[in-house]
């Protein structure tokens, strides 16, 4: 069983036992427009919730992506450093970013859900 | 509780923006699309490949009457040599021989006022300061109620035939007062991408049905503004306001071709010694392209360094969709400007390995 959890900063998270998969959701990658380079954290680094863990760029402009959870990096889709249109051909899927192994699973239990995310991504 | 909103400006063009679905956003005071929905990526690369059209209308359009020969006390271009039917790229000088604004002036056959176009940004400043500075001598008219498209790329040529007989023999630089779709209109065979490819400035009330007839050509798809910056860079073009401005000369800016001939010799241009022994002498800093080894883009503001010190900055960068990688220019002391130096580009407080490279990033290929 996995669950997904969103972020206000448009990061989606899935959670499967304490692994973590992140990622930026599809409504961030239509607004950043054609990704053009994608930056990696490494294997191994320690990420605290909210901290820059990952650089997405679009043509347009470069973007910060920020770990929702806190945790050990344990692995990063390495693919997207040749591929980085896969962020806009399948965000949530494919074009996700880098794994985490979870230290406290009360970071994700904060997320907002599905329906949370799809009413705070309705615009104004 | 007051909220005060810039009331922007919209083209001619600004309901056809909004069919075709583009993504507005300000810029230099107007509504402007930044892309459509292709995205800035396949506008980029069909611009490239087949033909693209381009709203420039925001650019400041207006006619300059009497002595125009004058407006040679304000730039170093040759206006007084320029032939009937030409155009020629020119730069507007501060008193300090700094750079006000660049400008683009044509000589219509037959006609005696001079056409000009400058940028968008710049050209309520600039059109006060010209008619000042040549006050007695000539009058500029503004037209900012005419529209300009501009289409861009390899095919352009074999579709404005279609619509205006005659205009793909027109060669890079000349410019004539024609029709397009029976509007009237005065074109010429330059643009702003690197590509062969014309400006078209029409009546505003025309834009729109020109624009739309262009837009039902098959090799034809609109392009924002977006692609237009990463076709300008890729094509070493500057971008005023960031590749320069009135900090630097046109020695720095390393845009001397723009300098006449017969202006070097007989000079009259503002602080044309000073400009004339940068000329000879070298400046201190100088623009030049910058190639990141790596696919990571440094963007406008990145420090340049070598030595292990800031020896310039970065003031256009990202990815060059044709030169399949990250490109950029910016200014760097003269010593460090040649071609193959290899710099680094300080991005995100790390040090990104770069080399001074030979602009453009991607071949021009001008109809001459």
């Amino acid at each position: 069983m996995s669950e997904t959890r969103y972020t206000d900063q448009h990061e989606w998270v899935r959670l499967e036992g304490d692994n973590a998969t992140v990622g930026i959701t599809k409504f961030a990658a239509e607004k950043l427009g054609d990704v053009v380079y994608v930056e990696l954290p490494a294997k191994g680094k320690a990420v605290k919730v909210g901290a820059e863990a990952a650089v997405v760029e679009s043509v347009k402009a470069a973007s910060e992506v920020y770990a929702p959870v806190g945790g050990e990096v344990t692995g990063a889709n390495e693919a997207l450093t040749t591929e980085p249109s896969k962020v806009n051909d399948d965000p949530e899927g494919a074009g996700w970013f880098f794994q985490i192994k979870l230290s406290d699973t009360g970071e994700f239990a904060k997320l907002m859900d599905a329906a949370a995310y799809a009413e705070f991504t309705k615009s104004p | 509780m007051t909220v005060t909103t810039e009331i922007l400006r919209r083209t001619p063009l600004h309901a056809l923006h909004v069919e075709l679905g583009a993504k507005l956003v300000p810029f230099a005071g107007y509504e402007m699309p930044v892309q459509y929905p292709a995205g800035i990526l396949k506008e980029h690369l069909h611009t490239r490949a087949k033909a693209g059209l381009f709203d420039v209308s925001h650019m400041g359009q207006g006619f300059l009457a009497g002595d125009t020969a004058a407006l040679e006390r304000l730039t170093t271009a040759d206006v007084a040599g320029l032939k009937e039917g030409m155009q020629r790229y020119g730069l507007l000088l501060t008193d300090a021989g700094t750079i006000k604004d660049d400008f683009m002036f044509s000589r219509l056959a037959g006609e005696a006022d001079l056409y000009l176009v400058v940028n968008a940004g710049c050209k309520e400043g600039d059109f006060e300061y010209i008619s000042q500075k040549l006050q007695g001598a000539a009058t500029l008219t503004p037209r900012f109620d005419r529209a300009l498209l501009a289409l861009q790329g390899p095919l352009a040529a074999q579709v404005l035939e279609r619509h205006s007989l005659g205009i793909s023999n027109l060669t890079f630089m000349k410019v004539v007062r024609t029709t397009v779709a029976g509007a009237p209109a005065i074109i010429s065979r330059s643009g702003y991408t690197g590509e062969d490819g014309f400006e078209i400035s029409i009546e505003g009330a025309d834009a729109d049905r020109v624009a739309r007839t262009l837009l039902v050509e098959e090799e034809v798809l609109p392009i924002g503004l977006g692609a237009r910056d990463s076709l300008r860079l890729e094509a070493g073009l500057c971008l005023y306001g960031h590749d320069m401005d009135e900090s630097v000369d046109p020695v720095e800016a390393n845009l001397t071709w723009a300098i006449g001939k017969r202006r070097k010799l007989e000079k009259g241009f503002p602080a044309a010694d000073m400009i004339m022994e940068k000329l000879v002498h070298g400046a201190a800093k100088k623009r030049v392209g910058i190639k990141p080894e790596g696919r990571a883009p440094a963007r406008e503001g990145a420090e340049i360094m070598a030595e292990g010190r800031v020896i310039g900055r970065v003031t256009s960068g990202g990815f060059g969709p044709s030169a399949n990688g990250p490109v950029a220019m910016g200014y760097v002391e003269s010593k460090f400007a040649a071609d193959g130096t290899k710099i680094d580009l300080m991005v995100r407080g790390q040090a990104l390995a770069a080399a001074v490279a030979l602009l453009p990033f991607f071949p021009h290929t001008y109809k001459r």
